[in-house]
């Protein structure tokens, strides 16, 4: 990389670029916040850890949504800063205010210690055995006080608390990754929200080898990804002479350079990026990371990551290669339907709530490619309106999810939601609302959204696959309805799983999900409103 | 303001009453609220002027508010004479419903107090459904409309209610989607025509004749899957045999009375003054379905085994009349249309009502379980006779009104369509009269009437069981129509012998709007307009 960087850099002396730092305000601080997080890891006695790192996340994500809110509140105009390496226009700030507030969701689940007692995070077995909870490798079937004993001896279940700086830093790069204006910075900031995310993964308490499986799996096939992105960038680099986006747009604009650099640099490329949205068929991790890592982990990366993968997407495909739209949307088109089928089909014979919602996951990817195609001002106001709803109503899910337990930890196995309408008729009406807005069921965001991407791929000649989309959700419906029959319809099982009564943290998760959802729904005008505020610019 | 506090009404009432522990509280809650909402119908009807209506007003009462400003949707109530029509008859419906299903057996667990408020949340999406005036919104209460419906059938209703309330959904939702397609269209095409993307009806009428006739057809496809299948119109029909099955008998008189009318009442508002081109060149495919509906049907009807697949299956065939009416173009054909929704909902919904009473009494659902039920009680026998002849329409009954005036109406311009649905009305003769004789008339007889008086095994057919060997067998008995019962069936039979005698009234209310649709249609009357 670095015969790059120096290809880049201009002969003699190097002059510091100017830093509009009003403007990237929210990202310094998130990402600062973070190394002070890595600090109170090390010097802290463990048993202020957890509330100092709460305390102090929370307080990041205020100030970084105030900055935001401040700055955007005198409708800037959009600029690039830092050397032309980020861009700040309006979808960046609505990405930005999005991912802060998904983030904040996450961040109030993965603070809550007394669904699973004392938090649904432990590093190794091997730390656990020293701190006196004794026990090696347990797999689900472990007993549960060599579960719950975790922690200095005689005091009560500690959680491990590294894991509030890796969300911060994964926040911070992902924050990042949506204003990239180049795709080295882009880069970087991918591997900077992927790491964190690939070892949060390995963090459960129960279930390690399956969290452990996933971690590794999400791990490789992640490298894979970043190898392709890389390979991609260093391909378009050869045919534009630069890793700026819109360097990139010029060059194919007006040129006779070879296509194949361009076309295959766009797809090694748009593959590194497609994994991260989990768009098939580059899914094939989603199911499994997504089903092993813990449940507010998976919460994370469902909500936040789909966000940053969809607004690096749109970028890319927005200013880079808005000239060429006609060559590469052929085949985007069959990656939105192979996703859109993958997702429904394969989704309808999924027994774990956690895998078939992964599935939905991929089924949505492929609704939101349709925005990103749409390389229109509705296409992106369109795509930003859906990551901001299907984040909140993903978010909340998972949320529900983890309150749904039997002694073995979370039931995610779908015959275990029998009857759970009986035993606690306000969690299942809560899912029930989260899933047919996942659905796309009018006064819910799910339908908003929908709407507002499937009108602007229609306007921009897309008929075929906005009705193919539109008999995927059928499809996609009849799972979401299977769950919500099993709660309300069928008898519960004699040992059936028990809903814990969430703490406050992930009460205010819910709560903040369910509202969205609603709220976007029934009066959607302000967060549209926001989202056209201007498209893309590089 | 009052379509609005219309709407509301029963929106908010549903979630009064859900949470009510107290069951007799809750139903009584309910009743109240339903019957303010027909307070308000009433005041509703008289505060529609049928002269401004006659001098071209589209709409009356409107309330309008901006929603999405970005999608160009309003929140805009308005109703004309079919609305009203369909307003007036839903908020007759509902209390009929709620007094019928007081002292129903609901499976175990569940609570009155739900199944009131969810029979709550259906009217007041209903209501949402006939007075919206932006097609935006008319979708979202289209499919709102479905959860409600789906939880009444799958948590209240019978054996295979799960596959029913599934089945009902999926169907529905698919059409629902093919629709949002066609909505999403008519958003992008009428950007492209007025310069400003529009979801207000009048506005996209405005349009209507300038679309070509390829687009035309191809957002009129996308309307018509959809109230094809609510309709039910034949190839898209299956689903309403299991959804009225396997619902509860009230929720079965909202879901064929009033929500299946939403199909045809979409024709009538959206298919044909959208795309009056579309509508006139596909009008021979749908008139085919029409007429095969009435004939299949039919057909089916008299061969159920099963007393509530048996009224749906002849809904179908009624159906088929209405969407004859629909497309065949003339204000006669219109508003015998109209009437026959409103008909319909009133005999069908009181043919299900009484189904539903004997089925209660034997417990079983089969016509053969049955037979000589007028012996032990004749005015049950008596109620089934009165909704049985009025479906068939028999003159002096309501349905022969309307039937007569899509006939009237259809002949001049589709004589052979027409010719062949009379042929329908036979059939009706023999389902409706055939069913009564099997089931009603003869000596008693049937397992399901036999065990309810005590018979065992060893009485055949005939036998008048002994009061004292009954007794001793534990019989409970086929009472006849109880004080409530009565009071549930007496409204009905008074509307079907009311309309039948002095429909003008209604017909006042229809015939302006269906001159306005013809106008809208771009056709001339083929027999000179409507007359009383």
């Amino acid at each position: 990389m670095t015969p790059v960087l120096l290809a880049q850099a201009p002969a003699g002396a190097i002059t510091a670029p100017p830093i509009a730092y009003g403007a990237i305000a929210p990202v310094l601080i998130v990402l600062g916040g973070a190394c002070i997080a890595v600090l109170v890891e090390a010097f802290l006695p463990r048993h202020q850890r957890w509330p100092v790192q709460v305390a102090l996340s929370l307080v990041v994500l205020a100030a970084a949504g105030i900055t935001l809110g401040v700055y955007a509140g005198g409708s800037p105009a959009a600029l690039t800063t830092l050397g032309d390496a980020l861009s700040v226009d309006n979808p960046t700030l609505f990405l930005w205010g999005t991912l802060l507030l998904l983030g904040l969701g996450s961040i109030l689940l993965i603070a809550d210690r007394s669904v699973e007692p004392g938090g649904a995070f432990i590093p190794t077995p091997a730390s656990r055995a020293a701190s006196g909870g004794g026990g090696t490798t347990v797999t689900g079937g472990g007993g549960d006080d060599v579960d719950r004993d975790y922690g200095e001896p005689g005091s009560a279940p500690t959680m491990q608390t590294e894991v509030f700086p890796f969300a911060l830093f994964a926040l911070g790069g992902m924050m990042v990754f949506v204003s990239a204006n180049d795709l080295l910075t882009m880069f970087i900031a991918l591997e900077v929200l992927s790491l964190p995310l690939y070892l949060m993964c390995g963090l459960a308490r129960r279930r390690r080898l399956l969290s452990q499986e996933a971690a590794v799996k999400y791990f490789l096939l992640g490298a894979f990804a970043s190898a392709f992105f890389l390979y991609g960038l260093a391909l378009l680099y050869g045919y534009a002479g630069s890793v700026k986006l819109s360097a990139i747009a010029d060059a194919a604009a007006g040129s006779d350079r070879s296509d194949a650099l361009l076309f295959g640099g766009l797809a090694l490329l748009v593959v590194g990026l497609l994994f991260k949205g989990s768009v098939g068929p580059f899914h094939a991790w989603t199911p499994d990371v997504y089903q092993g890592a813990p449940t507010p982990v998976t919460a994370f990366m469902a909500a936040c990551t789909k966000v940053a993968a969809f607004g690096a997407i749109s970028r890319v495909l927005f200013v880079a290669f808005d000239t060429t739209r006609w060559e590469w949307r052929g085949v985007l088109w069959a990656v939105a339907i192979v996703s859109m089928v993958i997702g429904a089909v394969l989704g309808l014979t999924q027994t774990d709530i956690k895998r078939m919602i992964a599935y939905s996951s991929i089924a949505h990817a492929g609704f939101l490619l349709l925005g990103s195609m749409s390389i229109t001002e509705q296409g992106v106001s369109g795509t930003l309106f859906y990551l901001i709803a299907y984040g909140f109503t993903t978010l909340a899910v998972f949320g529900v999810i983890s309150l749904v337990r039997d002694s073995d930890g979370e039931a995610s196995h779908l015959s275990q939601w029998a009857g759970l309408a009986k035993r606690s008729p306000l969690l299942a009406g809560v899912m029930s609302f989260l899933l047919l807005a996942l659905a796309g069921i009018p006064l819910t965001s799910g339908f908003t959204a929908k709407f507002a991407i499937f009108a602007a791929a229609l306007d921009d000649g897309m008929a075929p696959l906005v009705i193919i989309a539109l008999v995927a959700s059928a499809v996609a419906a009849f799972f979401y309805l299977r769950v919500i029959v099993l709660m309300y319809f069928n008898e519960p099982a004699p040992d059936g799983p028990t809903v814990t009564v969430p703490g406050a943290f992930t009460t205010a998760a819910i709560t903040l999900g369910v509202l969205v959802t609603l709220l976007l729904g029934i009066v959607p005008s302000l967060a549209l409103g926001m989202a056209s505020g201007g498209p893309f610019s590089g | 303001m009052l379509l609005l506090v219309l709407l509301l009404v029963p929106l908010v009432g549903a979630a009064l009453v859900a949470p009510i522990k107290e069951q007799t509280t809750a139903k009584w809650v309910a009743v109240a609220v339903s019957v303010v909402e027909l307070a308000l119908v009433v005041i509703t009807w008289f505060a529609y002027s049928v002269p401004a209506a006659q001098n071209g007003a589209r709409f009356q009462l409107e309330f309008a508010v901006d929603w999405i400003p970005a999608f160009g949707t309003r929140f805009a109530l308005g109703i004309d004479g079919f609305a009203l029509v369909m307003l007036a008859i839903t908020a007759v419906l509902v209390p009929i419903v709620m007094a019928f299903s007081w002292a129903e057996k609901l499976p175990e667990g569940r609570t009155q107090s739900g199944f009131y408020a969810l029979v709550l949340a259906t009217q007041g999406l209903l209501v949402g459904v006939f007075a919206a005036t932006d097609v935006f919104l008319f979708y979202v209460f289209f499919e709102a409309m479905l959860v409600p419906m789906y939880f009444l059938i799958g948590r209240f209703g019978g054996p295979r209610r799960q596959y029913a309330a599934v089945k009902f959904f999926l169907y529905s939702l698919l059409g629902g989607l093919i629709m949002l397609a066609s909505v999403i269209g008519l958003f992008v095409v009428s950007g492209r025509e007025l310069g400003q993307g529009t979801f207000t009806w009048v506005e996209l009428q405005t349009m209507a004749a300038s679309l070509p006739e390829s687009t035309q057809i191809w957002l009129f496809l996308g309307f018509f899957v959809a109230f094809a299948i609510k309709a039910p119109l034949v190839p898209f029909h299956t689903w309403l045999p299991d959804a009225g099955a396997e619902a509860p008998v009230g929720a079965g008189v909202l879901l064929v009375g009033i929500l299946d009318k939403v199909g045809t009442f979409g024709f009538l508002r959206y298919c044909l003054p959208l795309f009056p081109l579309a509508s006139q060149k596909l009008a021979p495919l749908v008139l085919t379905l029409a007429v095969i509906g009435i004939l299949y049907g039919g057909l089916l009807a008299v061969g159920q085994t099963d007393m509530k697949r048996f009224v749906a299956y002849t809904s179908i065939a009624h159906f088929g009349f209405i969407a004859l009416g629909i497309f065949a173009f003339s204000t006669q054909a219109f508003s015998g249309s109209v009437l026959y929704m409103v008909n319909h909902g009133v005999s069908t919904g009181m043919l299900f009502i009484v189904v539903g009473l004997v089925i209660a009494r034997g417990g079983s659902r089969l016509v053969g379980d049955y037979g000589g039920v007028h012996k032990v009680a004749p005015l049950l026998a008596g109620a089934f006779l009165v909704a049985g002849l009025s479906s068939l329409a028999l003159p002096g009954t309501n349905s022969f009104v309307s039937e007569f005036l899509v006939l009237l109406g259809s002949f001049p311009r589709q004589p052979v369509y027409t010719i062949l649905a009379t042929v329908g009305i036979i059939i009706a003769a023999l389902y409706v009269l055939w069913m009564y004789q099997r089931t009603m008339q003869g000596p008693l007889r049937g397992s399901a009437v036999l065990a309810a008086l005590g018979g065992g095994r060893g009485d055949g057919p005939g036998t008048m069981i002994d009061p004292a060997v009954a007794a001793e067998r534990g019989a409970t008995g086929f009472p006849d129509l109880s004080k409530r019962e009565i009071g549930v069936l007496t409204p009905l039979i008074v509307l079907i012998l009311v309309l039948g005698f002095f429909p003008g009234p209604v017909l006042d209310v229809i015939n302006p709007t269906a001159a306005a649709t013809m106008t809208e249609v771009g056709l001339a009357d083929p027999v000179g307009g409507v007359s009383r």
